[in-house]
């Protein structure tokens, strides 16, 4: 090149001896000129949409802004001041009672028990959703569910560590029976053990371990939960446990033993043609009338496992979508490898179906944690249902739009939280395997 | 098979399980578990509110303080579960409350086709109109043709229909679902009138920026005596309700408040204040109480007035006249059967 030039050079003496240096795009072309030219201001037609939709915008910053911050109260006693203070939002509202839309009733000087709670769950979460931590922090999201039990409802410790011995148990009774009998047989023996573990040992040994050795924290009931807390409380328990028992039910839909199928297919198909707010009734009310009288069947634990139950049989039709999309060669290479069908769906099949449906299992996951805001219609205090006891106080009695927004604040930061994470997990994860 | 033996079951259960729940003996069941269980609603203005410590207040959770004072001599031995209009029935059918105290209406087939006892009234309410100064309306006789909030499945919509219809007249109903909602609609002029029960109209109004802005009719269309409830078949339990209600009435009748009540009971000469107050006679005894039950539930929250006074009464924002919630003596409903 360079040589043809250096020829050229000395026959050719109009020929530029030199690249002219990059020089930037005209302005017309680049920049935010540029920019609005091709997108706002394209023909007649565009920039017309643009400027009744620029004015529309600024109308509403303009009539918004001042309500919502400028002659915004942040601080005063009740409504009556906050109306002499300024013209604007009563946000005074949302500072006087903060603790309570964050704890419900928790008791005041026991705050640090959820906080510390928060603060453990995504440490248990990390090791999840990032794979460059050590795995050994597995553990203690595996124990993190009985902590975070025994953290917000106080009482003996001597129940989640009893909890743990039978889960110790009952693998080790799977462990030895899965050698001599077939795995269903041995997983039905296992859950037997589990239930009369629950049954004859769970009480008792508690109750004499702790007369033993009386370790424990000062006890909550559940009515004191409330506002954010009983959110993140429902929503992330739900979260939890719809995947597992989700999956579980997925596999066994496409199962081809007629009972398992049978089973799965009922109980999916049930709840999904069943209102959530039926199933939270069904909770709060039907099941007071089955169990005997004096059983105080805790009702936010009756409508934690409603809510589980229902976001279970949504993220089983999700998953359902991830395993049908998988071509028919993988499970056909699974055979051929030699793997029974569980190392099959656990090495091969689950992964990629799972991967397939990450946007779909995120989107049952926001949908579970705005509807336990419907667990209000049940009066469980969450923040939608302790806005009318606040409200209803001679202090804040006329406040309307302020706690809404301070709530449906605090749901968005949430949601967008995991969606956006979902869409990381989602590019990173990414093998170009696109049709 | 399965799924028929298992709803056969569940049936069984669910009949064993209002048998027993409808005879079992509240008061022991109560003593057993060493506080009372009290039905509250989720919020309404001086009648149900919870304050900074996250502690129920108010008109209704004042009745059940007074209850379980009669019961364990301790007004704090009292836990509030909130009740929707929705679910508020079925607590206490079911027995996770034991019993309600929150504005409900006493009614025909709430007493005989629901199954509940109803104590004496402790507010008599009833539906009334607000609307705007600047109308220069002052009778609900010329809102012929107004747009009316109303909420929706409640007794006011009904009662609304019938007393239009009655006097000739048309309406345009905008629908809403909470008050909160229906302060915010009436302030933006999306309806001319609001109605509502009158003591939740005039704490609406009190909340209002500019009050002396908007006026309260005079008529009532409906009466919504509210009362304290509990269910059927326990009459013992009844009877502790009841005669709670009727001795913070007595207590302000015979001028018995939370402050004086010892005093009274030691040096009162009026005989019915002495039974009363258990100076005399066996009438706590009579179903299983301590002698000085109502001496505790006085000094719980002081009489009738002085809990009217300090959640609803005139001072307060709520600011609610006595009217038909005055005692008989005063011109109004109030009327205890004796002590005796």
């Amino acid at each position: 090149m360079s040589d043809t030039h250096s020829q050229a050079n000395q026959s050719i003496h109009y020929v530029a001896q030199s690249m002219l240096p990059e020089q930037p795009a005209p302005l017309s072309t680049s920049g935010p000129v540029a920019w609005m030219r091709e997108n706002l201001f394209a023909n007649w037609r565009d920039t017309i949409l643009t400027v009744i939709f620029g004015a529309a915008i600024l109308a509403i910053i303009v009539n918004l802004l001042p309500w919502l911050f400028l002659d915004a109260v942040f601080y005063a006693d009740d409504i009556r001041q906050c109306r002499e203070l300024g013209e604007g939002a009563c946000f005074a509202v949302v500072t006087s009672r903060f603790d309570q839309l964050i704890f419900g009733f928790y008791p005041g000087h026991l705050y640090w028990r959820p906080i510390l709670t928060f603060v453990l769950m995504l440490l248990a979460f990390a090791p999840v959703l990032h794979d460059n931590l050590p795995r050994k922090l597995l553990w203690f999201t595996a124990v993190f569910p009985l902590l975070a039990y025994w953290l917000l409802w106080g009482g003996s410790i001597w129940g989640p560590i009893l909890i743990v011995a039978m889960v110790a148990v009952c693998f080790v009774v799977f462990r030895l029976l899965v050698t001599a009998i077939n795995p269903t047989l041995s997983a039905l023996a296992t859950f037997v053990v589990a239930v009369a573990w629950l049954m004859f040992v769970q009480g008792p040994w508690t109750d004499g371990l702790s007369a033993i050795a009386n370790v424990g924290l000062e006890p909550v009931e559940s009515a004191k939960f409330g506002g954010f807390l009983i959110t993140f409380v429902i929503g992330v328990t739900g979260i939890v446990g719809s995947l597992p028992l989700g999956i579980l039910l997925a596999l066994g839909r496409k199962s081809d033993m007629p009972v398992v199928k049978m089973i799965c297919v009922g109980f999916i198909e049930f709840i999904r043609g069943v209102p959530l707010i039926t199933l939270l009734f069904v909770a709060s009310t039907l099941l007071n009338y089955f169990l005997p009288p004096g059983t105080s069947f805790d009702l936010i634990l009756r409508v934690l496992i409603m809510v589980t139950l229902f976001a279970s049989a949504y993220m089983a039709e999700v998953i359902r979508g991830g395993l049908a999309a998988l071509p028919r060669g993988q499970y056909e290479a699974a055979d051929a490898l030699g793997l029974n069908y569980w190392q099959g769906t656990q090495l091969i099949i689950l992964p990629q179906a799972l991967k397939i449906s990450i946007p779909g299992i995120v989107n049952t996951f926001i949908g579970l944690f705005k509807d336990t805001t419907l667990v209000s219609i049940v009066g469980i205090l969450d923040p939608i249902g302790i806005m009318q006891p606040i409200r209803s106080t001679s202090e804040w009695n006329g406040i309307i739009w302020e706690l809404p927004i301070f709530i449906g604040l605090v749901f968005f930061v949430a949601c967008f939280v995991m969606s956006r994470y979902s869409m990381y997990f989602e590019r990173k994860l990414d093998t170009g395997h696109r049709s | 098979m399965k799924t028929k033996l298992l709803t056969m079951a569940l049936g069984a259960a669910a009949f064993a399980g209002v048998s027993t729940a409808a005879s079992a003996a509240t008061l022991d069941d109560v003593k057993a578990k060493g506080f009372l269980q009290c039905g509250v609603s989720t919020g309404v203005p001086g009648f149900a509110f919870t304050d900074d410590n996250g502690d129920w207040q108010g008109f209704d959770p004042a009745i059940c303080r007074a209850v379980a004072a009669a019961v364990f001599g301790d007004p704090t031995a009292v836990k509030f579960t909130p009740t929707t209009g929705k679910t508020r029935f079925t607590a206490l059918a079911s027995g996770e409350v034991d019993m309600l105290a929150r504005n409900t209406t006493e009614t025909f087939s709430r007493d005989v086709d629901l199954k509940f006892s109803f104590a004496p009234v402790n507010y008599y309410d009833g539906q009334g109109f607000m609307v705007r100064k600047d109308l220069g309306v002052d009778s609900a006789k010329s809102l012929d043709g107004a747009t009316i909030c109303i909420q929706t499945g409640t007794t006011t919509e009904l009662n609304l229909a019938d007393y239009f219809r009655a006097n000739n007249m048309n309406y345009e109903p905008v629908p809403i679902e909470t008050n909160a909602e229906a302060q915010e609609k009436y302030l933006a002029n999306a309806c001319d009138v609001y109605t509502t029960d009158a003591s939740g109209l005039a704490a609406t109004r009190a909340a209002f920026e500019n009050a002396a802005d908007h006026v309260i009719l005079p008529e009532i269309i409906s009466k919504e005596p509210l009362a304290p409830l509990v269910r059927h078949g326990d009459d013992q339990w009844f009877d502790i309700v009841k005669w709670t209600v009727n001795a913070l009435i007595t207590a302000e009748e015979k001028g018995v408040t939370g402050a004086n009540a010892d005093d009274m009971a030691a040096n009162s000469n009026d005989p019915e204040v002495r039974r009363l107050l258990g100076s005399e006679g066996e009438l706590g005894a009579m179903f299983g109480l301590e002698a000085n039950w109502a001496l505790n539930a006085i000094k719980a929250g002081g009489n009738y007035g002085e809990i009217f006074a300090r959640y609803i009464g005139e001072e307060t924002p709520v600011g609610l006249a006595r009217g038909l919630n005055a005692l008989y003596t005063d011109g109004g409903l109030l009327y205890s059967a004796p002590f005796r």
